[in-house]
């Protein structure tokens, strides 16, 4: 972060999608959608979240971690994906 | 016997839930969850209803209320829990029964009389009944589909901890019909269906649902 520029908070991404496993009856609704809508071409939609999460200071990764599989995500159905900020 | 029904934000069958405790001959007690006082009761109810508007997924804010410590540090102890519907989602999230509750396969929010088969009638909740006796209670879900791995649920059925089945059509697409669930030692049940809007000919289709309530009375007195 140079001098003068805005403030930046560091912020965490999570995405957290079904299991490949675990059917996804939103996301072929809304693949049914786009058929009629004449998108023929998309063959499959999975349904996710996404979370975008402000830390104060250096964020944990642990702990983000720990945030990310055990409220964010309930892992018997979900897999979770965790961005940290990359500068 | 001092039954608890454990109110959250959001929670609608909490009302219903005291008044099956009473029509059972127990004495409700309201516990709020915000609160860490359990008032010396004997069970716990977890009730219907959409707990924190469903938000993030059903249940899972709900599970990591303030009391649901104690409920589940006493449930570890032996203290009979019953979660129903919203209820069931909260114990699953809690960590206290295995699988997930789902959005239903059709989309659909299901709300309707079910037929039920009692797979077990020796847990604390469902002892009043016989095994294999067919029940019809309202179920009324949307996102009600039980799931779990392959490799679990092969468990689940192995070990008998299959304690409600769905008979007659799967209102949600729940995995092998699967409409309740217990801990390994029978004190937690975890359902879908509502027996607690079954506990009077008035306002039920049948009286089916108070044997939960029942059970639980017989399963403090012998604990």
């Amino acid at each position: 972060m140079r001098v003068g520029t805005l403030v930046c908070v560091p912020q965490v991404v999570v995405d957290v999608v079904l299991k490949p496993e675990i059917s996804d009856p939103q996301g072929q609704a809304v693949l049914g959608a786009l058929g009629r809508l004449g998108h023929g071409g998309i063959s499959s939609v999975r349904q996710g979240k996404h979370f975008v999460l402000e830390v104060d200071g250096t964020p944990d990764e642990a702990e983000l971690k720990q945030i990310a599989e055990t409220l964010l995500a309930n892992p018997v159905i979900e897999d979770v994906e965790l961005h940290l900020p990359t500068d | 016997m001092r039954i608890g029904v454990l109110t959250f934000p959001g929670s609608l069958d909490d009302v219903d839930a005291a008044r099956a405790v009473r029509l059972a001959g127990g004495e409700p007690v309201a516990l709020w969850h915000a609160d860490h006082d359990l008032k010396d009761v004997d069970a716990v109810i977890l009730p219907g209803g959409f707990s924190y508007g469903d938000y993030l997924r059903a249940g899972a804010i709900a599970a990591r209320a303030p009391l649901m410590r104690e409920v589940v540090d006493r449930a570890h102890g032996g203290m009979p829990v019953l979660g129903i519907c919203n209820g069931f989602q909260v114990l699953c999230e809690a960590g206290l029964l295995p699988g997930a509750l789902t959005r239903n396969s059709h989309l659909h929010f299901r709300n309707r009389d079910q037929a039920l088969r009692i797979e077990r009638a020796d847990t604390a909740w469902t002892a009043s009944y016989a095994a294999g006796q067919e029940i019809v209670v309202p179920v009324k879900n949307g996102e009600g589909r039980y799931v779990a791995a392959d490799a679990d649920l092969d468990r689940l059925e192995g070990e008998g901890r299959v304690a409600v089945r769905y008979v007659g059509g799967n209102p949600n697409g729940s995995a092998r019909d699967i409409a309740g669930v217990t801990s390994e030692n029978g004190r937690v049940v975890g359902l879908m269906p509502h027996p607690e809007h079954a506990v009077e000919a008035l306002t039920g289709p049948s009286t089916d649902g108070l044997g939960f309530f029942t059970s639980v009375l017989k399963a403090v007195v012998n604990a």
